[in-house]
Formats: C-alpha cells, structure tokens, sequence
C-alpha cells in the first residue's frame, strides 16, 4: 500500500485507471456506432448488453470503481501539486506544455458533471423521461427502442450541445492522458516520446470526432426515425 | 626556523606503504568518540569527511555554497590522472611520479608526490564504484587521452565536466553519511576563525550566511579544504565565493603559508570584454590540440578583422619560438608568450588583451564536423561569451589566473604547523611545486580525502583525548566576541567606496605586478601599493546592511578585507624568490631568449611565511627539498 | 542599453515581499546577466539601498548556485543556458525584465531571489549513491560498461542541481531532478544493485520535502539549462515498477 502514498505508485494508478477507461470509451463508441447502421443495429446492441444480466452489473460496479479511484488520485494529486507551489509567480510562461495538460482537473470534473447527466439522462431516464425507452414503444421486433430514444434526444439542440461540449472536454483530457500514460508507464524515450504526443492527440480528435458525428448527423437529419 | 616535513625515509617506493603500517590506529568503538571539524566540500573536503564519516568519526562539513555539491572542483572540465597504464604506453607509478617532479619544476617534495601517484590508481576505483561515467572505449573498458603535454595517456575523463562527475560522486558519498548520521552537514556557512587552546587547533568560529549568526564549534582537529586564492587578482577563473578567508584566519592565528606566489595562469581562456567583467572563463587546454596561436606582425593591423589579415603578416609565435612543442608548449610559457605579445602591442579584442587561436587549419585539414565533434561544447560556450561564431573566425584567448600552487604548508600527513590543523586539496601547498600539470588537481583533491587523511588523523587523534576541550574553553568565547566585533568594524566604516571596487583595484594591481611576469620594480611597486589600499579600505569601505540575514556584502567585505593582508604576502614571497620557476616568473631571472632559470642551489626549499601583523614583515621559515629520485633538470620545451 | 527591471525583494523566508522597480542604465550587451545585477547593485549601494540579493558562484554554468525566474522563464529565454551564462544581448534597449525567486513550498526564500534548496540535497541523501566505501572496491576495468550506457548514464548526470525544472514544473514537482540521479545510477552495474530501494526512497523523501507530483507537462525539460531529458523520468518510472514486487 506504499505505493498508494508513493508519487509514482499514485501517477501509475492515474495511469491503470485512466487506461482502462480510455478502453471503455473506444468500446463504448464502437458500440454506439451502431446507430449508423439504424434501430436494428443499436436496438440488438442494447438487447445483447441486458441480456448480460448480472455481467453488466459487474462491469458497472468495476467501471465505477475505476472512476472513483482515478477521480480520488487525481484530486488528491491536484491538491497536493497546488500546496507545492502555494505561491504563485508574477510573470510564469510554459512553453512546453498544453492547454489540455493544463487543464487536467477542470476537464475530468466536467467529465464527471457530464457523466452523471449521461447516466441520469440515457440510463436512469430521469432528465427526459418523455423520451426514454420506458415511455416509448418497443421496436417491431419488441427491444427496447434506443435508437429512437437517441433520436429524439439529440434532436433537441440543448441536449446535442451538451454532449459536442461534453466531448470537447473529453478531448482536451485525452489529448494530454493519452501519451501520459504512456510516459508513466516508462515506455517512452527522446524520439518516441514527441510521436506518441502527436498519436495521442490525433486519437483523442479521433474518438472526439467518433462521439459527436451521432448527435451532428441527427441534427442534420442524416439519422432520422 | 627550519621546518621538517616529517616525511619517511627508506626507499621511495616503500615510504607510502611503511608509514601506513607505522601510524597509530583508533579502535573502531573508540572513533565515534572524536569529533573532526571539515571546513569545505570540494574534492579534497567532500571526500574527506565522507571517508571519515565512514571510519565512524563524528564529522562536522562546513560549506559557504548552499550545497555540499556546488565547490568549484565541480568547474573543472578536462580530466584526472592516474598511473593506471591502461594504454601500454609505457607508465607507471614512477613515471607519473618523476613527471608530476619535473612539472613541478623541482619545488616539491618527493615523498609526498610518490604518495599521490601511488594512490592515483585507488581513486579511479574508487569513483567507478561510486558510479562516476567516465567515458568508455566500446569494448566497455575506461578510456584515456594524453592531456597537458605528457607523453602518456594517462587522463580518464567524463566528456567537459570530469570535475563536476567526480564531485558529484563525493557529494553522493558524503550525502550517504549524512543519512547514516556520522556527518551534520552545516551549509551557507563561513569558517571566520580559528580556535587554538594551548597551541592546539581546538575548533572554528562560524557565520551563518543565512541568519547572519555567529557561532562556534569545537572539535579534536580541524581540517581545511577551502580551495586556493587566485580571486586576489580579482579576476581570475575561480567561483566567486573562492577566498583566502579560511586558510588566512588560520595564518592568522600562526599557520605558516607555504610558497604562496607560486600562481598559475591558465593560457586559454576567454579575455576580459570590459569594465563589467565578474569572472574570466576557461577553455580546456586542448584546445590547442588543434589550434594556432598567433598575433598580426604589425601593431597596425590589430584593429583589421582577423580575415584581413594575410598569412605573410600573422606571427605565430608559439611555433617560432618553440619549433617542437609548438602550440602545445606548457601552460606557463604559452601564458607568458601571450602576453609578450600584447605587451608589444600586438594584442587583439577589446583593450588588445588578446591573442587569437585559429582552427582554421584544422577545419580545413580534418573538415569542420570533426572540429565540431571534439570541442563543439567549448566552441558553444565561446558563442554564448562573446557572440563569435569560433568555426568562422579565430578565437581570442588570453591568460587568467587559474590554481594556486601553493598554500597552507603542512608535512607529510597534511598537518599544518598547528597540531591538530590539518589542510587538503588546493589549499596546502605540496605536491604541485611551482607549476601544476593538467589534470592533477583532481587527482590531489581526491587523494587527500579519499587516501590520505583517513589515515594521517588517525594517527594524529591517536595521541588525544576526545572531546577534552569543548566550546565551553574560554578561547571559544574569545573567539566568537572578537568575530563580531571585527564585522562591526566592517560595517561601521559607512564610507563611499564599494566593496567591489576594493577588490578590483587590488586585482589590478596583483596582475600588474605580480601577475605572470614579475620584477623587482613591480613587486616593490606593489608592496607599497597593497598596504595603502588596505588603508583606504579600513577607513572607506562602504558595507551595506546589518549583521542580520543574509547579506553578501559583508561575507565579499571579509574576504577581500583578508585578500589585502594576504596580497602582500603574496607579493613578499614573490620578491625574496630570485630566480624564476614554475609559476613565478621574475624578469631578472631569464636566459638570452626569454626562458625561466631556476636557481637551485639558492632557493630548493619551501618559503613557509609566519603572519606577524597586518604592518609587520612574515618570518620566513624554510624547508630544504631533497631530491633522491628524480635528478634535477632544466625544463626544455624548446 | 537600457532596461526596467521589476525584482523580487523580500527581507527574509517571513517577510511579505514584492516586486520592485529598478533602472539599469548603460548596460553592455556583452556583459552577463549576472554582471547586469552587478552593476545595479552597485548603483543601489551607491543610492544607499541594500542590494538585491542573489545566489551565485562559479558563473561559468556548472555550479548550479545561479538561477531566477527572467520574464517568466527560469535562468531566462535562452535555450539550454544557465542564468550566469545568459548574455545581455539577448535583449533589446528598453526591455522590461521581471526577475522572481524559484516559486515552489520545498524551496523557502532565503531573500530576494534567494532560496533554501537543501530539499534537493535530502532526496539523494535518501539513497542517490551507491554504497560504495572508500578503499573497498575492486579494480576499475573489471566491470565493464557498454560505451552507450556511459553515455546514457552521463547525459543524466550532467544535472547541476540548479532547481530550474522544480521552478518551472506547473506541479513543483522535482522529478527530472530525481529521475536524472536515479537513471544515471540505475543504467550501471555499480548502481544496480540498490536501485529498487532508491528509486522507492528518493519519489518518497521528494514528496515528503514538499515537491509536487510529475503530471508530465515536460515544462522541466524545457527549463533544464543541461537539457536533461525527461526520458529519464521515464526511466525512473520504469525503475518504480520494477521495484514494485520487491
């Protein structure tokens, strides 16, 4: 448990964490990729995920678990990088680093503001109950109907706005996360240190790209019901 | 008096090993009992009371820098000798032993030079273990290159910064003990007095730099490793914090100052750029591996850029003078041909205090990559100095003074003529006779703290009682209310003069009178100029502040405050030697065509000065050298 | 040239300080930034206010004593160039300089732009060695070390322990300071041997002094006047996992 006190042992569990949750973003946006392919496609890709049962109810406890420690660490970490320069300069430029390096906390708490909308809005259905599976019918084939529950959601410009903003975020953090983890897990040197930054930051427009072209296709009425 | 070294007797070879065996020993449950003050933390320092810490001694490391990691033996950039014969050039123990005698133009004793190449080969060991990277042939075994003019290569090397490598190596060692606890490391603190009790060297007397608190600290022997005294000329290449101070409170209190105009003058380093100038910087010497010195024939032709300057019309006058050495001629007569040169006007830069060094042949000769490749970093750092890009223009080079030879005398186990005081490193005076080869200061730094004082204070602790005198002793006190008063002094002269512009006068009129040539005009000159400007500095010098905190002014007021007494004695010591050896040069004393002559049979001894008083004449003591084992011989580099 | 410099003074690690307005006048481009001070304080001295305190000693860029914040850069705007070795001509007349302390809690101020940077003395003393005694090793060519790995081993120790890379980590963090120690000894056989223990002490001591955590911003590369990389801090990370199960 040293380890947890430990300035490496804690960056390298910022790093396991946010490994495994970078993962969980890219399955997750595979999996909603589905959508493209219309109700059949997301509509079975949900139906397969329930009928899961108590798997999924361990990946989310595990997933949740995940989040807390890299969300504990990575508060923990901030403060203690605060108190290490209480005072701050006058006059300070960082020319080496990035905006989103910078702004690693700002953006992992939104991140966390935005997930617990997600959640509250796709999966508890408490923010627009109007559209959630439970108030719509189910498809012909009788699933729950996702995809136009997701339809109808990002129809509206507020909820689409959210998500492309949330994801704006998500980029910053991954623009920094992912060539860090690598870093901190020591598999980086001189010459491949600035490449990963460049592969980092084009996986992270990647996957922001990947997010928002749902909710922009909706609302461009390319996915319609 | 004549003073006895105290070295053994018997074959050379054997003197080492035998007066090991003959030393008294401290039972290891006994050492903890002793306490031992170490007043620096270079080489010599760093590595002493490492050594000592690990043989269980109770040590105190005094440093002024902040860090035990910062003396300035971490400036030195070419390398550290040592007789390992890795090459099969032909060295040995002997040889580095007969060169390090005849470099020193004979003004060394012999057994304590046998000792120092000896252990030579121990301290290469020693920092391989500690981790030191010295650079590596591709089989993985240590390489070598030949440095200074000798004849073998013998110099192991870190890339520019072999003295910084090493240091960090004693540093590390020394940080080991302070968490094993056997060492308290008091940094940001200033020795300013010697305490004696009955003649014997019982502790110092200290400032905190930071709080400005004067303390004291007693100890059953005193070690010294405070560096050498080139800062009297003001400029020089040493760090700025380097003084005299320590080794001065110490001959103040009546330890003799050994040989102390033996200077030396570095050739290579980047002249001065105006009246702003702090510091002068060296340029590793081999550089002139592969650079031409020269200077235009004709005064007029100083002001033209170097390009315009026809080949017909350049005297390159090491190789004129010198046809076999040439260019590679040794630091003091490469020193003084430079400054024959400007001082027939013939100089080149800013106030024509300069000569140029020009790779243009080289580059043309072996291409500018493979220039770039040996000397790149000196070549950048020339860039950054003086904004002259050295592939495209010759360099400009001039000498500064760089090591001081001499210092604290001391015998054979590095104890002063104060039981009890013991000095190491560039600041005692004995093994580099009147001229230092290239890369020996590190090898007697670490020789002295490594192999040589773990040993000798043993010997000397054997014969005292631990802790028999505190800082209880009434001297302690003494000591600590005559510190503060003479800094009240200091401050309360509120006159209009800088401190800094005392020690620039100083400076100057050290380098112009006792610099690298020396006469006995300008040595008078100068003994009739120190002591005025000691004078004006008592009743004019401006030192701002209080003894609270930290303030620079007064520790640069102490120290230059202490360089104006010692200055004289520098130059007194310069006037009784007529002859010319070594690092000092006296005009008087030259053949037809301008060569050192060494007068052995008037002055083969060390000139041990006894301080009488600030206005009082030193008492010279001396110590006659014999030479058993290397014949006598007129250095020839013709 | 002329230049307005706004310095940090501060009478001490207690007192409030703040930044003061300073003329330097005539200044030679090719005179050091250090010598810049100089002639300042001179002027200061002259004015009857005590001079600006700053630390200092060999001026030749190895000694690591030297450094301050110049414009919001540590040891200023030059690449890989300590504060003494920083010439003026990087300037232009009429330049505003804004001259600040190491900022970082591990580092108290001493005064003006002084600081107490002994921390970074306590983490190698919390094992940047080898355990060698002296007198108690064998012959030097006996071990034998790849010429690459010398060389490795040397670009990290060429650290000079000057602080920049503690003042310019957004976390003040000291990292590439203990990477460069840990990677050095680490890459030798002679240094093998302990390398578990002192990467695990020397993170440990680091954060216990008050140094930040390293989020590699890589700000400290950017500031190193050595240019020590941080692929050493990759390096100690390596070191760290390795040290894990023992």
């Amino acid at each position: 448990m040293q380890m947890l006190q430990n300035s490496v042992g804690r960056k390298l569990v910022m790093a396991m964490t946010g490994l495994f949750l970078f993962l969980f973003v890219i399955v997750h946006l595979l999996g909603n990729s589905s959508v493209f392919i219309g109700a059949d496609g997301i509509n079975s890709y949900a139906e397969h995920l329930h009928a899961l049962g108590p798997i999924v109810w361990i990946f989310r406890l595990v997933m949740l678990g995940l989040f807390g420690v890299h969300i504990f660490f990575g508060i923990q970490l901030t403060l203690e990088n605060r108190a290490a320069r209480a005072i701050e300069y006058n006059e300070k430029k960082n020319p080496r680093t990035s905006f989103g390096a910078m702004t690693m906390i700002y953006t992992g708490l939104i991140l966390l503001a935005f997930l617990v909308y997600h959640l509250l809005h796709f999966t508890m259905h408490v923010t627009n109950p109007e559209i959630s599976v439970g108030a719509l019918a189910p498809d012909a084939l009788g699933r729950a109907d996702v995809f136009t529950m997701m339809v109808l959601s990002f129809q509206k410009i507020f909820i689409s706005l959210v998500y492309v903003g949330a994801m704006v975020t998500l980029l910053l953090h991954l623009s920094h996360g992912i060539q860090s983890l690598f870093q901190t897990v020591g598999w980086l040197g001189a010459e491949t240190l600035p490449v990963m930054e460049k592969i980092g930051r084009a996986a992270a427009v990647v996957i922001f790209a990947g997010f928002i072209s749902i909710p922009v296709s909706i609302l461009l009425g390319l996915i319609n019901v | 008096m004549i003073l006895d070294g105290k070295c053994p007797i018997g074959p050379i070879e054997k003197t080492w090993d035998q007066h090991r065996f003959d030393m008294k020993l401290i039972n290891p449950s006994n050492k903890r009992k002793f306490k031992i003050i170490m007043v620096g933390t270079g080489l010599a320092g760093g590595a002493g009371a490492a050594s000592l810490g690990e043989l269980g001694y109770n040590v105190e490391a005094y440093c002024y820098q902040d860090s035990s990691r910062r003396a300035h033996s971490i400036a030195a950039q070419g390398g550290i000798n040592a007789a390992k014969n890795y090459p099969n050039d032909g060295d040995s123990v002997f040889r580095l032993f007969y060169d390090t005698i005849k470099g020193g133009d004979f003004r060394a004793r012999e057994a304590d030079v046998w000792r120092l190449s000896q252990v030579s080969n121990n301290i290469i060991d020693q920092c391989v273990a500690q981790g030191v990277p010295f650079a590596r042939e591709y089989s993985g075994l240590l390489s070598n290159r030949s440095f200074g003019g000798a004849q073998v290569s013998r110099t192991f090397y870190a890339r520019g910064q072999t003295g910084q490598q090493l240091l960090l190596g004693a540093y590390q060692a020394l940080a080991r003990q302070v968490k094993a606890g056997t060492v308290k490391l008091k940094a940001r603190t200033e020795m300013l007095d010697l305490v004696m009790v009955d003649g014997v060297a019982k502790g110092i007397t200290y400032r905190e730099l930071s709080t400005g608190e004067i303390k004291t600290s007693w100890a059953d022997a005193v070690v010294l490793a405070t560096g050498g005294y080139v800062n009297v000329f003001y400029l020089s290449t040493n760090a700025m914090g380097c003084s005299v101070t320590a080794a001065w409170k110490a001959a103040k209190k009546g330890a003799y100052m050994a040989n102390p105009c033996y200077t030396q003058i570095h050739p290579t380093c980047i002249p001065q750029s105006g009246e702003h100038q702090s510091k002068l910087t060296l340029m590793s010497e081999s550089l002139r591996n592969d650079g031409r010195c020269w200077v235009p024939k004709r005064k007029e032709d100083c002001e033209k850029p170097a390009s315009e300057i026809a080949e017909e019309d350049r005297d390159y006058y090491l190789e004129r003078k010198y046809p076999s050495f040439g260019n590679l001629a040794p630091r003091d007569i490469a020193s003084r041909a430079a400054k024959e040169q400007c001082d027939d006007e013939r100089g080149v830069g800013p106030g024509k205090r300069g000569v140029y060094l020009d790779f243009e042949n080289s580059i043309n000769r072996v291409g500018e990559s493979t220039i770039r490749e040996r000397y790149g970093n000196l070549f950048d750092m020339y860039e950054k100095i003086t904004d002259e890009d050295a592939y495209k223009q010759p360099m400009r080079i001039y000498p500064a003074p760089h090591y001081s030879m001499g210092g604290l005398w001391v015998d054979y186990n590095c104890m002063s003529n104060i039981p009890g005081l013991f000095v190491l490193g560039e600041a005692n005076f004995s093994v580099h006779g009147a001229n230092r080869l290239g890369a020996s200061a590190l090898m007697q730094g670490l020789a002295d703290g490594y192999f040589v004082i773990p040993y000798t204070i043993g010997n000397y602790l054997a014969g005292v009682k631990p802790g028999e005198v505190t800082d209880e002793h009434p001297e302690f006190k003494k000591s600590l209310e005559e510190t503060k008063s003479s800094l009240d002094k200091l401050l309360n002269i509120k006159g209009k003069r800088s401190v800094s512009s005392f020690h620039r006068e100083l400076g100057k009129i050290m380098w112009d009178n006792v610099g690298m040539a020396r006469s006995k005009e300008s040595l008078t000159e100068a003994l009739k100029a120190i002591p005025a400007l000691r004078e004006e500095f008592w009743q004019n010098v401006k030192v701002t502040g209080d003894t609270k905190g930290r303030n620079s002014q007064l520790e640069d007021a102490g120290r230059v405050a202490d360089f104006l007494e010692f200055g004289e004695m520098l130059a007194t010591d310069a006037l009784h030697r007529e002859e010319s050896c070594g690092g000092h040069f006296r005009v008087e004393h030259q053949t037809e065509d301008g060569e050192a002559t060494r007068d052995d049979e008037n002055f083969a001894y060390v000139a041990a000065w006894e301080f009488k008083g600030a206005n009082k004449a030193p008492e010279l003591h001396k110590e006659p050298l014999k030479f058993e084992n290397v014949k006598l011989a007129v250095r020839s580099y013709k | 040239m002329n230049l307005t410099l706004y310095v940090w003074r501060q009478n001490g690690p207690e007192g409030q300080g703040k930044l003061e307005q300073y003329e330097a006048k005539n200044v030679s481009p090719d005179s050091s930034f250090l010598e810049m001070l100089d002639e300042v304080n001179q002027e200061l001295i002259e004015t009857g206010i005590d001079p600006i305190e700053f630390d200092n000693d060999c001026r030749e860029g190895i000694c690591g004593t030297c450094g301050c914040v110049i414009n919001g850069r540590p040891h200023g705007p030059q690449e890989e160039t300590t504060a003494c070795q920083l010439h003026m001509r990087q300037f232009k007349d009429g330049d505003s300089l804004t001259l600040e302390p190491w900022r970082a809690t591990a580092f108290p101020i001493v005064k003006d732009l002084v600081v107490d940077r002994s921390a970074m003395d306590r983490i190698i003393e919390s094992g940047g060695y080898t355990s060698a005694y002296t007198g108690q090793v064998g012959e030097a060519n006996q071990t034998l070390i790849p010429k690459p790995l010398a060389e490795y081993a040397m670009d990290a120790a060429a650290c000079i322990g000057c602080g920049a890379c503690v003042a310019a980590c957004p976390n003040g963090s000291a990292m590439l300071f203990t990477s460069a120690k840990v990677a050095q000894l680490a890459s030798l056989p002679q240094g093998k041997v302990e390398a578990a223990e002192r990467v695990k002490a020397m993170t440990a001591t680091a954060i216990a002094n008050g140094f930040g955590n390293c989020s590699n911003h890589y700000e400290c590369e950017a500031a190193c006047p050595k240019g020590v990389s941080v692929k050493f801090i990759a390096k100690l990370n390596r070191e760290y996992i390795k040290a894990l199960p023992k």
